[in-house]
């Protein structure tokens, strides 16, 4: 399979290779067509975002208004800070133009003036690469004021981020751009009606946008025939964790994810059996090493076993893991990172993980298993935004197919300590 | 203050952005590589800069984790212990760094040479383990070795 996001051409970052190769060809094409027709082009595609949930791209365009006077904002999202996922960096360093590419196609279609790109900022260097692309951009006047003699100006700046995975939820990233703590806010109303600074607003992941030329230049047929039909496209999945060749692969969604695992990524350190594996993203529910056989990587597939695409990035561990620390660690994070805006999350996280922790200190018992089945029960679904379910699906699947771990380690002797009171989730004193 | 060059560059943001707040993140970077860390005067002078409450100023410096609101040492070691990078043996590499530093999780060696802090995965798993250092440089694959060949080079430096 071609790769399509990341071919192996060298130097594709800079703009006269990328131009050589093709490159802004789908930008003057969708500038003769109807901003519609383009919108309606990555309807048909069936192209869905890669930033986690999955949306319909064409659809989330088209619920942009078509009469406003307001301003309408594009925000691409390079926040990527999900665990286990690096593949927005990867077209930042090594495709950069055919990211800003399909921003403009995408700002084009949508009636956006501004982009914003926001990156986090740990990413200084991958920001001052993309930097120097979007002035290539610039001075070719495919950005900026009547972009290649159409009547049609767009401008595309890049924001830095400061530090917060929760910055990554659109809504926080809206927040953050003005000026704000990231806080995630209530929805509805959605970004379409009002979004930054009030106005229309659409957020895409940088790996969404990159796949837009793509479409526009092919056509919607050719590139809807490519992998899993629900879910079409190639994917940057990337694998880490206990795997001989950790890193991006380019290929189609529906993928094996044994053949990820073996074929492409050299199989497992020291030919050991998996454990488990996370295969979209710490956010995921977990899969037990011996449930991973005939799992395809696209949404569909992964939804009917019990699971989630997520970013696409896999991370593997061996049987000699201790899973019960890892799931401990992924807790921590989701607590460490949780804005604080909602009980269930705030408070619920840090009862998760003070819970996991008393088993890595083998003080658990097994009714702790229990009161953790029943605090993750109570963020999931209870909270703003998604990250409290982010941190309850790891949790609730670890106890679903795992639960031997906990028994392995419960206290044997009956405990001396005070009973557990059940956490306080509800109340909130201001 | 804000060097003449950054005061020259706010003026050039200012066009990008319909808020004077927005620029808030901006300029707390430029005010952060300015001075290395973002002191209490830093966030009045940049609250009144920007027309903000000072209240709001610091609700932002605190909020995001890579704004300093205290002086840390001129290498700042940032060592990643998520998931991908746990299961590839950071914790050894952190505990290692502590120890020829002589130095805990966010503590800065006395000569102020030094702060190590533990940070959440930095997109870099599938090169793990990593650090970065002072919000900028990775330093990826790691293991002990090219762990005590840069702390060596840092020394002198
Ligand atoms: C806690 C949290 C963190 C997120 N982080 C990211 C991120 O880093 N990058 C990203 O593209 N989407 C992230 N998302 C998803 C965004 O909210 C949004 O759905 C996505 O950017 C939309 O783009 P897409 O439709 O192109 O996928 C996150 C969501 C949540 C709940
Ligand atoms: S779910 Fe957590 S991160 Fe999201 S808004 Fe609520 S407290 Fe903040
Ligand atoms: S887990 Fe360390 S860089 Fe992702």
């Amino acid at each position: 399979m071609e790769k399509l996001i990341l071919p192996d051409i060298p130097h594709l970052r800079h703009i006269d290779v990328y131009e050589m190769r093709g490159g802004y060809q789908a930008l003057k094409k969708a500038l003769g067509m109807k901003p519609d027709d383009v919108i309606e082009e990555v309807k048909k595609s069936n192209l869905r975002g890669r930033g986690g949930a999955c949306f319909p791209t064409g659809l989330k365009w088209s619920f942009m208004p078509k009469q406003t006077t307001k301003p309408k904002y594009l925000c691409a999202n390079g926040d990527e800070s999900e665990p286990g996922t690096f593949k927005d960096r990867a077209i930042f360093e090594f495709n950069p133009h055919l990211f800003i590419e399909g921003a403009i196609i995408a700002a084009y279609a949508m009636g956006v003036k501004t982009i914003y790109t926001y990156v986090r900022g740990e990413y200084a260097k991958w920001i001052t690469l993309l930097q120097k692309a979007v002035d290539d951009a610039y001075a070719k006047n495919y950005l900026g004021e009547n972009i290649l003699g159409s009547s049609f100006s767009i401008e595309l700046y890049s924001h830095k981020g400061a530090g917060a995975y929760i910055c990554g939820e659109e809504s926080a990233l809206m927040n953050s751009l003005e000026g704000d703590r990231g806080y995630p806010r209530v929805k509805p109303p959605f970004p379409a009606q009002n979004g930054l600074w009030g106005c229309p607003t659409t957020i895409n992941n940088i790996e969404t946008l990159a796949n837009v030329p793509i479409i526009i230049n092919k056509g919607w047929e050719w590139y809807s025939q490519i992998g899993a039909p629900k879910h079409p496209g190639t994917l940057l999945y990337g694998i880490s964790g206990h795997v001989n060749k950790p890193g991006i692969y380019e290929l189609p969604t529906g993928v094996l994810l044994t053949d990820l695992i073996y074929k492409y990524a050299g199989g497992v350190l020291g030919n050991k059996k998996i454990k488990a594996v996370i295969p979209g993203g710490s956010s995921t529910m977990w899969l037990r090493g011996d449930e991973i056989d005939g799992v395809k990587m696209d949404a569909e597939s992964l939804k009917a076993a019990g699971t989630a695409i997520g970013t696409g990035g896999v991370i593997v561990m061996d049987e000699d893991t201790d899973i019960l620390k890892i799931l401990t660690r992924i807790t921590h994070f989701y607590h460490h990172e949780s804005c604080g805006q909602c009980t269930p999350c705030r408070e619920g996280c840090g009862w998760m993980e003070k819970i996991l922790n008393r088993f890595l200190e083998g003080e658990g018992t097994m009714e702790d298993v229990d009161l953790l089945l029943d605090v993750a029960n109570n963020i999931e679904g209870n909270t703003i935004c998604a990250l409290g379910d982010a941190a309850a699906w790891p949790v609730q699947s670890f106890i679903k197919k795992f639960r031997d771990e906990f028994e392995r380690r419960a206290k044997k002797t009956p405990s001396m300590k005070k009973p557990v009171k059940p956490p306080h989730l509800v109340t909130l004193e201001v | 203050m804000l060097s003449e060059q950054n005061l020259k560059k706010l003026e050039e943001l200012k066009k990008r952005y319909p808020t004077t707040k927005a620029l808030l993140l901006p300029v707390l970077w430029m005010a952060q590589e300015q001075f290395g860390w973002i002191s209490l005067d830093t966030m009045k002078y940049v609250a009144d800069l920007l027309n903000l409450p000072f209240h709001h100023v610091y609700g932002v410096v605190t909020f995001y984790t890579m704004f300093n609101s205290k002086p840390i040492g001129k290498y700042h070691i940032q060592v990643c212990t998520n998931v991908s990078c746990m299961l590839r043996g950071a914790e050894n590499i952190r505990d290692h760094i502590c120890r020829r530093l002589n130095v805990g999780i966010n503590e800065t060696t006395p000569d102020r040479t030094f702060t190590v802090t533990e940070v959440e995965c930095l997109g870099s798993c599938g090169t793990a383990p990593m650090v970065q250092v002072n919000n900028d440089e990775y330093y990826d694959n790691l293991n002990l070795e090219k762990v005590n060949k840069l702390l060596e080079d840092w020394s002198k430096k």
